[in-house]
């Protein structure tokens, strides 16, 4: 079994129903992507997942000098950022894509696949 | 290179995909199996040329380089536990296939055409494990230079590693989806048999032989989809004139070929094939290549030739796949219909210049027009632009005749 991570992308711009057009929209996509998160348990591909808060909650550290350095906002400035994430374990690629083209249905944006390093 | 080694490099390359795919199947690793068969080979080069070729050099080389895979993960701390754990495993079954579906290259088909590679490493990768051609060989095929195809390999094989692409036939729901981008390879790679791109050998029959192999597989597995039939008998009819086609190392055209030269079993094969898949008439791009090659091996002379037949199949051809290249060879059926100077008018418009075959075919209507210094411009042009040792030749000895 491999891990993979499933890292959706969307818009970095929230409005108050988060990166969906209403509230209705919103309200379905989390409908379906509990019900996703629940088959994800039952099926055993589950490790975890989260929703992400908005970019600009985001602090930088750089630990590297002597003292840790702090920066506000999220490392990269761009208009795409990834808003939430799976973490699956999954037999092979092929499992692994079928569940991020379920994910990205349920929650309504584009899944990104990348497997962990050394965690087979 | 003395005839020992080239030998030994003969049997060595007409085993490749096999070796290649039975080492993946028993150790899970393509870089594992590409260092044992390289080592297979080294200890083939030492032994075989004065001891002789064995009786089975495809079973001689699975020994050695499983043997020589084992001894090297054994040796080498330093692999990895999904290395270890691949040994563990070791899949002591014979290599020979017991079936369509088991057959180990089709499954290592499937992995190299994984949609989620990347489509000119999909095709690489099926010439350099299935087809054993070097990375030069396969740079030369892509245009592209040696180091960036290298890093295209590396990069392919270390994805299908890291995000373990599966090395298996796809499930009978995903297949049809994952059926295109498998026939599009074996169609290259059938072509680059047919028509070396590189200065070697101008026709390598391992590879013809072995994508009609592999898509006869194919349609063992899936007998009921038309595309599959239909490549395999468009394959089968080119063929089926691979004898006569070169002739003292120069290439000859279809309408100039010895008939008599062309294998008769394979063209009754061919037909057959095509009457069976537009019988379920849902026509392809395949289907429809295959039908015009049916229509060309059916005529018992060059000049028999139904060409209005071969036209009304490029009309349809065009509509599924308005390309270029379609066009251009459609305009050669135009050249016997309407005349070369309507065909040329159409080959002009295209915008095909840095290949050989657009060069190829202007020099021939401009020939044919009398428009000779014209035509001597386009036949330079178009040796220029291939490296096929018969299709220089043919072109060269062309381009002499005009005056």
């Amino acid at each position: 079994m491999t891990h993979y991570l499933l890292s959706v992308h969307g818009p970095a711009e929230r409005n108050e129903f988060g990166n969906y057009g209403s509230k209705q929209e919103m309200e379905e996509a989390f409908a379906a992507t509990g019900a996703f998160n629940d088959k994800l348990q039952a099926t055993g591909y589950w490790v975890f997942a989260g929703g992400l808060a908005a970019a600009s909650t985001a602090t930088v550290v750089d630990g590297q000098g002597e003292a840790p350095v702090l920066t506000d906002g999220p490392y990269l400035e761009t208009k795409e950022i990834i808003g939430g994430f799976w973490v699956i374990d999954a037999p092979d690629l092929d499992v692994a894509l079928k569940l991020a083209a379920e994910g990205s249905k349920a929650c309504r944006g584009k899944v990104e696949v990348r497997p962990f390093d050394g965690l087979a | 290179m003395d005839s020992g080694t080239a030998a030994v490099e003969r049997v060595f390359r007409e085993q490749y995909g096999r070796l290649i795919a039975s080492l993946v199947r028993r150790f899970g690793d393509i870089d594992i199996a590409e260092e044992a068969a390289g080592e297979a080979l080294v200890a083939a080069l030492q032994r075989w040329p004065e001891a002789g070729v064995p009786p089975n050099p495809g079973g001689w080389l699975t020994t050695t380089a499983g043997n020589r895979a084992i001894d090297q993960i054994r040796r080498d701390k330093q692999r990895d536990a999904k290395h270890q754990a691949a040994l563990m495993q070791y899949d002591d079954s014979p290599h020979d296939s017991t079936g369509p579906i088991e057959d180990d290259r089709l499954r290592l088909l499937f992995t190299c055409c994984h949609p989620a590679l990347a489509p000119d490493a999909r095709i690489a990768l099926t010439l350099r494990l299935l087809g054993g051609l070097s990375t030069p060989e396969i740079a030369q095929a892509f245009l592209v230079p040696e180091t960036t195809m290298a890093q295209r390999l590396t990069r392919a094989k270390k994805k299908i590693a890291a995000a373990k692409v599966p090395y298996r036939i796809p499930e009978t729901t995903d297949l049809p989806e994952r059926l295109g981008g498998v026939l599009t390879v074996l169609f290259l790679v059938f072509n680059e048999g047919y028509l070396a791109t590189g200065d070697g050998d101008p026709v390598r029959a391992e590879l013809t032989g072995e994508a009609i192999r592999l898509t006869r597989i194919l349609r063992q597995l899936l007998p009921d989809q038309p595309e599959v039939t239909g490549l395999l008998g468009l394959l089968v009819l080119i063929e089926a004139r691979r004898e006569a086609r070169v002739r003292d190392g120069q290439l000859v055209p279809l309408l100039e070929q010895d008939r008599a030269g062309w294998n008769r079993a394979l063209i009754d094969e061919g037909h057959t094939l095509v009457r069976e898949c537009l019988a379920i008439n849902q026509p392809g791009r395949y289907q429809i290549l295959a039908a015009i090659n049916a229509v060309h091996t059916d005529a018992f002379t060059a000049a028999d030739t139904d060409w209005s037949q071969v036209l009304a199949l490029y009309d349809r051809l065009t509509r599924l796949d308005p390309s270029p290249i379609v066009a251009l060879n459609r305009a050669v059926a135009v050249a016997e219909l309407d005349g070369p100077a309507v065909a040329l008018a159409l080959v002009d418009r295209l915008p095909l210049a840095g290949y050989h075959a657009w060069h190829a075919t202007r020099a021939d209507l401009l020939r044919r027009l009398g428009r000779s210094a014209e035509a001597k411009l386009a036949y330079a042009a178009a040796v220029a632009a291939t490296h096929n040792s018969a299709e220089r030749a043919y072109l060269t000895r062309k381009r002499g005749e005009l005056v």
